[in-house]
């Protein structure tokens, strides 16, 4: 078995990449699939506790890393998902305390053993960055429709290509259906239309999420969650399936914005050919 | 004033000052003065200097050096017809330029080491991103906030403008920006600094936008409609 390493990545911190991650592995493995979750934001972990599993960490991604256990004593099982493991970060290092080489070594470890391996990358674009994004097929960039967020996203998505990578994939998340309805909030193609990146998916603002994160449960298997709804499509298009986005966020986003935006596609396909995604 | 004695130039290996006639000192003044005023474009550099026949001591060479030190330049080559100057360079281990080439043969084009010819960026800048170069730039692509372009020559964008922009950053004001969206965060044209109005600096895609062209006339950078002719 050969998984994909799947990044998720921001520049800005606390636009949800770690509830993007718990959620996603979590949609993932309820989906039948085994998946492996690295925290790598080193002195900084939270991935644990969102996914619930901090009581029972014994080992660390460092203490792998520097021989003093073996991957498998360090990965904690989920109880309810037993194709579901994480493996956290250590909290008493820092960023420097693994090199890209070595996070690739774990990486391909689990990558031999799960379908999908999730790495949880730290906020910024220093080395804790640098080595979430070295061993990756796959690159996962979160973002919210914030200026300061989507311009950091603009430097990451940069960063990527000048890494080699292909440019990755977008996550817009914390999209309040109301405030863009008023023109308040950026909408989902002003940010689509600014990075010049595949959507991969949108997720609606939701207090459930923060509760659950609390609670250390991600709420991506809860059925009644538009939020839950929108993880588990995300997780489906991660598997290759093609998933139609979710039509509440579109529909309100705005009829008038999508109007213009649609007149703007047409007027573009003649004279200014534009393919979303293509352009870097 | 007399035409300047300090000529400054983009080429393909980097920025080049020719010191003509006149004292030494106030040719270096008139350096530090020209460095000054683009440091951006000089940082980090490394200039070719052509003093011609001058004879020059260890110690004339060495305000130079000094001086382009202080702006984080560094003397890569220097060119040079005296045998005085030359062996300053060589106490100082500058390496020396070898001479222009000539040619006489009608039908032979000896390559100019000026920068006439631009550099094209097929790609979008995003925030973070820097080019540079001294002759004109050319991008097919959009300049993000938080991307940076400096030309020696002109910037010409296929693409929306909202990064910072510089043309004639060797303080050439005759230099022109045009784009197809012209709302950059800055735009700079010789020593002149712009910014755009406040309400063209949204972020989002505007097709009422039409293409323009900036260039500095009476003193300061206007922005007019593209208009072909």
């Amino acid at each position: 078995m050969s998984g994909k390493i799947i990044t998720v990545t921001s520049g800005k911190g606390g636009v949800g990449k770690t509830t993007v991650t718990a959620n996603l592995a979590v949609a993932l493995a309820s989906m039948g699939h085994s998946v492996a979750a690295i925290d790598t934001d080193i002195g900084l972990r939270n991935l644990d506790i969102v996914m619930g599993l901090e009581s029972r960490i014994v080992y660390d991604l460092v203490d792998v890393a520097e021989g003093r256990c073996h991957l498998s004593q360090a990965l904690i099982k989920d109880r309810q998902l037993p194709s579901l493991c994480l493996l956290p970060a250590s909290q008493t290092s820092n960023k420097t305390a693994i090199s890209p080489h070595e996070l690739g070594l774990i990486a391909a470890e689990l990558r031999a053993s799960n379908d999908f391996v999730f790495i949880d990358s730290p906020a910024g674009i220093e080395q804790g960055f640098q080595n979430a994004i070295s061993t990756a097929d796959q690159i996962i960039i979160v973002t919210t429709p914030e200026v300061t967020a989507v311009r950091s996203a603009d430097r990451v998505i940069g960063l990527i290509e000048t890494s080699g990578k292909k440019p990755g994939q977008l996550i817009i998340n914390r999209i309040r259906p109301a405030m863009v309805r008023q023109g308040d909030m950026l909408n989902t193609y002003d940010v689509i239309e600014f990075l010049a990146i595949d959507l991969l998916g949108v997720i609606p603002d939701d207090e459930a999420i923060i509760i659950a994160a609390n609670k250390g449960k991600p709420m991506s298997g809860d059925p009644t969650s538009l939020a839950g709804h929108a993880f588990r499509n995300i997780a489906q298009r991660l598997t290759g399936e093609t998933v139609p986005f979710l039509p509440i966020l579109e529909e309100r986003a705005g009829l008038w914005s999508r109007v213009r935006a649609a007149a703007r596609r047409g007027l573009n396909s003649l004279s200014h050919p534009r393919k979303m995604g293509s352009r870097s | 004033m007399a035409e300047s004695q300090v000529m400054i130039k983009g080429t393909r290996k980097g920025p080049s000052i020719t010191l003509g006639e006149g004292e030494w000192k106030s040719l270096l003044a008139e350096v530090q003065d020209r460095l000054s005023q683009a440091p951006a474009f000089f940082r980090n550099s490394n200039v070719h200097v052509n003093v011609g026949n001058r004879n020059l001591s260890t110690d004339e060479l060495r305000w130079l050096v000094n001086i382009l030190g202080q702006h984080s330049v560094r003397l890569a080559s220097l060119r040079t017809d005296s045998e005085v100057s030359s062996s300053a360079a060589e106490t100082l281990q500058i390496r020396l330029a070898l001479p222009e080439s000539i040619s006489d043969v009608p039908g032979v084009r000896v390559p100019t080491p000026d920068v006439s010819e631009g550099l094209l960026v097929r790609r979008t800048l995003r925030s973070g991103q820097l080019v540079q170069h001294p002759g004109h730039i050319v991008v097919v692509g959009d300049i993000n906030p938080g991307a940076e372009v400096i030309a020696g020559g002109d910037v010409i964008v296929w693409g929306r403008v909202r990064g910072t922009v510089q043309a004639g950053a060797l303080g050439d004001s005759g230099s022109i920006v045009c784009a197809l969206d012209l709302a950059p965060a800055q735009l700079r044209i010789g020593k002149l600094i712009a910014i755009s109005p406040e309400e063209r600096v949204g972020r989002g895609a505007d097709t009422s936008r039409k293409p323009e062209v900036a260039f500095v006339q009476d003193g300061q950078i206007v922005a007019e409609p593209w208009h072909p002719r």
